[in-house]
């Protein structure tokens, strides 16, 4: 278990000082990444993505704002590949433009729940006693309301402003995941944490006189993180979709943010008439968070000291 | 039915009460609205229903939800016709007057409340009176305003409670109203109305059992009116019940032996429960039924369209909450860049009509193209327009919506078209709510445009200019001030010749093109879809359901 | 055991006060008038308005609401909404129609996760781990309102399979398709944590030694390494019940549920905070049973856990 302890939470960790083996968790993480097909499309996918966040006239040079309402719901053609949506927008190029919101939004907001829920969940399990009693009541306190309720509520309580800027409008879409967002994660891990605790090691490791922070980062975290790299990943693309549910009830992103949950839910309307509008959206989400729970997928395998 | 305000009537109504008086007054009793063939008497029918918003009081009902219930329970003095909207005496014998200013109401004998009362003339008088005062809190109690001694009914303090000290109200009855005796009352006005008699059918208007005084409370959950149809039960938020009212003595019965309104939270829930056949009848097709006239294939031979009283406008905020809109020739600009037509038909699929002015073309005294070139789409005009002006000075035009309800696809387009024409950037931009939307524009904090509608209180051109125009106008959300404005609309009031009032009127609509307080966008229209089991649908002048010609196959 | 219930018990107090407060908070900070959009396109009467908040109490600062609120509810009053009905009322005609959709939509995600997690676990990186891997991820990836239209469409409308609506009455048939739409993002949870777990738990020492002293495989694993695997996918499927409450707001919309998803929905459009308010309330308290009820069959699934 001594190469477990080279690692902490991010892959980029390097081992510290001390710790000069030959081959670390890491390298051996990444050695097992780079033959996992898996990895590679996912990462492929996902470069791809943001390359369309950061980069998207790359893709296009039809701009995304421009409608051209005559030709509104056109099948797609030479013209616009992906046909035009409700206002007569080049679907092809919303979708890519599209990409930028989404992808903001779903990683800003896994990131923070993983950050907060982590700390949580690793404070309440380990440390148990009183500090699990207040962070456990707090954790259910927002665990009790509903991800979509709190949402609705949040968005409701502070609307967006005429003159919001771009990152304002983003940004409180991620804040309000995040909000209501971690316990789960806080949860999870604190039952990983509990699962984790018992095992001779982190006793072995406790009775040789380890700091709790070096217990945690070593031997608890390593053996936990699995769980919650499967969830964060999935939750990664409920992000996305409660975006689109907010977007769809009116109160999630708004113009000019173009985004794919935006997209989908104006396309709700053309279900049962023009299904293409909707599907080209859908189908972009849908790939998006297939790549991020492949991604997680993969790492976790390569990380997950009980699988060489 | 957030947005709108409650349609009460509409068409090409007889807006003169002598006339009114003479037409209907001698026993000539109109045609009641045509059975439908094949259609059979008795049984029961399922329509769409939403919650109604407070208690079914007539007086304290100013939505659609509650408006529908009542309008199927309540009589009126006066009925409007289902086919042309045209007002008709219901349990009014007769309404006369000499002067537009005192009216003599005439009841016919032998109508009676459900709980078996007979209508009498106090049931009127006290009915209004409790409407107009002001402790009451009824939120229809402006519709007594036309009669005399209405401020005297009203609080006027202010803060947490207006009626408290020496704000309470003067007096709690209307001196504008005298029973005369039990069949017999009048009505006077603080000023000349000249069409009183075509406001009586509005539900605010409905009289009240003697019982209604002793529980108001329980009244609100089991109304009682003298209406062809009785209360039964309402279970909230799920379905009411109403059931034939076997001592109805009108001619607007109908075949049915029952209605539920059953509640739905989804206009699209109720649409596919017709195509089902679970729901007998919808009034509302979903937009996503419109697109291509999908409902025409869905619902074959069982959909039906009907232009009501009701228009789609833009309004600029009032000018000292944001001036760079002050210039008319920038929002002459705004609205010639606006094509109308190719929005209504890919975004509404042809299911409005372009609107050429501030009226609607269902009530009397429309006339056509009062608001001319400015509300004729042309990109070319509509820049020299805008160059003329000095351009817009606010970086980007900002269009506001509520968007709990289905204007996001309109307001953009609109906003498209805008920003194609000018050259100016133009951001559709939602408000969570409708209550939000409506205190945003209440308390002057909403800046640039935002959509209004206006569905009429009763068919009148005045109903369409007055409350929306005239100078501190209780819907002129614009603030929109023009004394000769208010000069033509006081002056059309006094005249007894309706000809003249709607000649006055409409000089007075024509004023409006050179300030543009609002766009004219569009004029609405009703859409229905309705079950296999089901026959003789007709949409009233209102855009409702008329009740008197529906029935089973 | 009985020391540990109350123990948990007199916890739910601060974790109700905690959430209701938060809620309060929420729906009374929202911005806009309840009256203004009661009359229409015109304002109110001011001697309606100022009727309507008085008897409302909305004329007082936000704590001393609070407390007027909660020590009504601790006589077991509910208040009364601004139309005059009861919450109470409401919620007892209400809450057993939604309880039974998010019973049947936990039965179905139940049911489906774990038999397609058990697939995709024992035959890890198989065709049948993929295709479950894949179509899981569809469906997280689809919004909910998405998957309820279209199934609605073509399910109910177009082919007549299924009821399209629920009638207030809400039998079983009628809710199986709303049932189905509402657990669906979570099939794909519980069959990754039902998969995870399984792949960690084969691996263990225990199952290991189970097959060596003479287990069958189906018997080893349906015995051992499946109720160990379960833990996780239990404590998933206790917090998702709240989570399933916001996911029934959009659901009960899309099928005319007459539950409670769609009276909170309405209730904060309509700026109805008692109502909101009242029926959160309730929902905290159910979750938090639910979740006690989670914790006490941690110890019967895993006998290393005790709540001595």
């Amino acid at each position: 278990m001594t190469e477990a302890s080279t690692i902490a939470v991010g892959a980029e960790t390097s081992a510290p000082a001390g710790h000069d083996e030959a081959r670390s968790l890491t390298s051996d993480a990444w050695r097992s990444l780079k033959k996992n097909p898996i990895f590679w499309v996912s990462m492929a996918l996902i470069v791809a993505f943001l390359l369309m966040a950061v980069w998207p006239s790359l893709f296009t040079n039809v701009d995304p704002a421009e409608a051209v309402l005559k030709q509104a719901r056109e099948r797609p053609s030479a013209n616009a590949w992906f046909g035009r949506d409700i206002q007569g927008y080049d679907i092809y190029s919303r979708t890519i433009y599209g990409a930028r919101a989404s992808i903001l939004v779903g990683v800003f907001a896994s990131i923070a729940t993983v950050l907060i829920g982590g700390a949580m969940g690793v404070i309440a399990g380990y440390y148990g006693g009183w500090l699990d009693a207040v962070v456990s009541r707090v954790t259910d306190i927002f665990f009790a309301i509903p991800l979509l309720l709190g949402g609705i509520l949040f968005m409701a309580t502070f609307p967006n402003d005429v003159d919001s800027p771009y990152l304002l409008v983003v940004g409180k879409v991620v804040l309000v995941l995040s909000i209501f967002g971690w316990p789960g994660l806080a949860r999870l891990m604190r039952s990983s944490v509990l699962q984790v605790k018992p095992n001779d090691y982190v006793q072995a490791a406790r009775a040789l006189g380890a700091t709790p922070w070096r217990i945690i980062r070593a031997h608890v975290l390593p053996n936990a993180l699995a769980p919650m790299i499967v969830v964060a990943t999935i939750n990664l693309g409920v992000f996305i979709s409660v975006e689109a549910t907010l977007s769809f009830l009116g109160i999630g992103l708004t113009p000019p943010a173009i985004s794919w949950g935006v997209a989908i839910s104006d396309a709700i309307v053309a279900l049962r008439t023009t299904p293409h509008i909707l599907l080209f959206p859908s189908l972009f989400l849908s790939l998006a968070v297939l790549a991020f729970i492949m991604l997680g997928d993969a790492v976790r395998d390569a990380f997950d000291p009980k699988s060489r | 039915m957030r947005g709108t305000t409650r349609t009460v009537a509409m068409v090409a109504g007889i807006s003169s009460v002598a006339l009114l008086a003479a037409a209907c007054g001698g026993g000539n009793s109109d045609k009641t609205t045509s059975s439908s063939a094949g259609g059979k008497a008795g049984g029961a029918v399922t329509v769409r229903g939403c919650n109604p918003q407070n208690p079914l009081i007539p007086s304290n009902t100013t939505e659609t939800c509650g408006g529908n219930v009542l309008d199927a329970i309540t009589a009126k003095l006066v009925h409007y016709n289902a086919e042309t909207g045209a007002p008709e005496n219901d349990i009014a014998d007769k309404i006369e007057s000499t002067d537009n200013q005192n009216f003599t109401v005439t009841l016919k004998k032998g109508y009676k409340f459900h709980d078996g009362t007979e209508v009498k003339a106090k049931n009127f008088v006290d009915a209004w009176n409790y409407a107009a005062y002001g402790p009451n809190a009824q939120s229809s109690g402006y519709f007594m305003e036309p009669i005399e001694g209405f401020g005297d009914t009203q609080c006027t303090g202010s803060g947490d409670d207006p009626c408290a000290g020496a704000g309470k109200a003067k007096a709690e009855k209307l001196t504008g109203l005298a029973v005369k005796d039990d069949y017999t009352f009048t009505i006077k006005t603080t000023e000349k109305v000249s069409n009183m008699a075509v406001r009586l059918g509005y539900s605010a208007f409905a009289p009240l059992p003697d019982s209604f005084a002793a529980d108001p409370k329980a009244y609100g959950e089991k109304p009682v009116g003298a209406g062809p149809f009785k209360f039964d039960s309402w279970t909230k938020n799920t379905e009411i019940k109403l059931s034939k009212f076997a001592d109805y003595s009108g001619k607007f019965g109908g075949k049915l032996d029952g209605i539920t309104f059953k509640i739905y939270q989804d206009e699209d829930a109720a649409y596919n429960d017709v195509i089902a056949n679970q729901l007998d009848v919808t009034d509302q097709v979903p937009s996503s039924a419109m697109i291509d006239a999908k409902y025409k294939t869905d619902l074959p031979d069982r959909n039906a369209a009907k232009s009501v009283g009701v228009i789609q406008t833009i309004t600029f905020a009032p000018t000292k909450v944001d001036p760079n809109y002050a210039d008319p020739k920038i929002r002459q600009a705004i609205s010639m860049a606006i094509d109308r037509d190719t929005i209504i038909k890919q975004i509404f699929n042809n299911t409005r009509q372009p609107a050429t002015g501030w009226v609607s073309p269902v009530v009397d005294g429309y006339k056509a193209n009062q608001c001319g070139e400015y509300c004729v789409y042309d990109a070319a005009k509509a820049k020299a327009k805008l160059d003329e002006a000095g351009g817009f000075k606010g970086g980007k035009m900002t269009l506001a919506y509520n968007a709990d309800s289905s204007h996001k696809g309109w307001t953009e387009a609109t906003c498209n078209s805008i920003k194609g024409a000018l050259g100016v950037d133009c951001v559709a931009t939602p408000v969570v709510d409708f209550a939000t939307f409506r205190t945003q524009i209440a308390s002057h904090k909403m800046k640039g445009m935002f959509r209004s509608g206006w569905q009429m209180d009763y068919p009148s051109i005045e109903n369409f200019l007055a409350p929306l125009y005239k100078t501190g106008a209780s819907s002129n959300d614009g603030q929109y001030n023009n004394p000769e404005f208010d000069k033509l609309i006081n002056e059309a009031a006094a005249q007894t010749d309706p000809a003249q009032a709607n000649a006055k009127y409409q000089q007075a609509e024509a004023l409006l093109a050179g300030d543009m307080p609002a766009i004219p966008m569009w004029y609405s229209t009703a859409t229905f879809g309705w079950s296999t089991k089901v026959t003789g649908v007709k949409i009233t002048a209102f855009g409702t359901i008329d009740f008197a010609s529906l029935s089973l196959k | 055991m009985y020391k540990y219930i109350l123990r948990r018990l007199l916890q739910m107090i601060p974790v109700l006060l905690g959430s209701t407060f938060i809620i309060f908070a929420m729906v009374f900070a929202l911005p806009g008038d309840p009256t203004a959009g009661m009359c229409g396109e015109r304002p109110c009467a001011p001697a309606f308005v100022a009727k309507f908040k008085q008897e409302h109490n909305l004329n007082d600062p936000l704590p001393t609401r609070y407390a007027k609120y909660m020590g009504n509810l601790a006589q077991g009053d509910l208040g009364t909404t601004f139309r005059d009905i009861k919450v109470a009322d409401e919620l007892k005609q209400r809450y057993p129609t939604t309880a039974k959709l998010a019973g049947m939509a936990i039965i179905f995600e139940t049911l489906i996760g774990v038999i397609a997690g058990v697939m995709a676990g024992i035959r890890k990186g198989k065709f049948m781990d993929n295709l479950v891997l894949v179509s899981t991820l569809f469906v997280i990836a689809i919004p909910i309102f998405v998957i309820g239209a279209t199934l609605q469409y073509y399910l109910g409308v177009k082919w007549g399979l299924r009821p399209v609506t629920v009638s207030p009455q809400a039998t079983v048939n009628e809710l199986l398709l709303p049932a189905f739409v509402l657990g669906s993002t979570s099939v794909a949870y519980v069959a990754r944590l039902t998969r995870t777990n399984l792949v960690e738990n084969l691996r263990a020492d225990y199952l290991r030694t189970a097959i060596a002293k003479g287990l069958t495989r189906r018997r080893a694993i349906g015995l051992h390494a499946l109720r160990n695997s379960l833990i996780p996918v239990v404590t998933f499927i206790g917090a998702d019940f709240g989570g399933l409450l916001g996911g029934a707001i959009v659901t009960e919309r899309i099928f005319n549920i007459q539950g409670v998803g769609g009276y909170l929905f309405t209730g904060i459009h309509n700026r109805d905070g008692v109502s909101v308010v009242g029926t959160v309330t309730v929902l905290v308290l159910v979750f938090l049973l639910v979740n006690l009820l989670v914790d006490l069959l941690y110890g019967v699934l895993d006998p290393r856990i005790s709540h001595d």
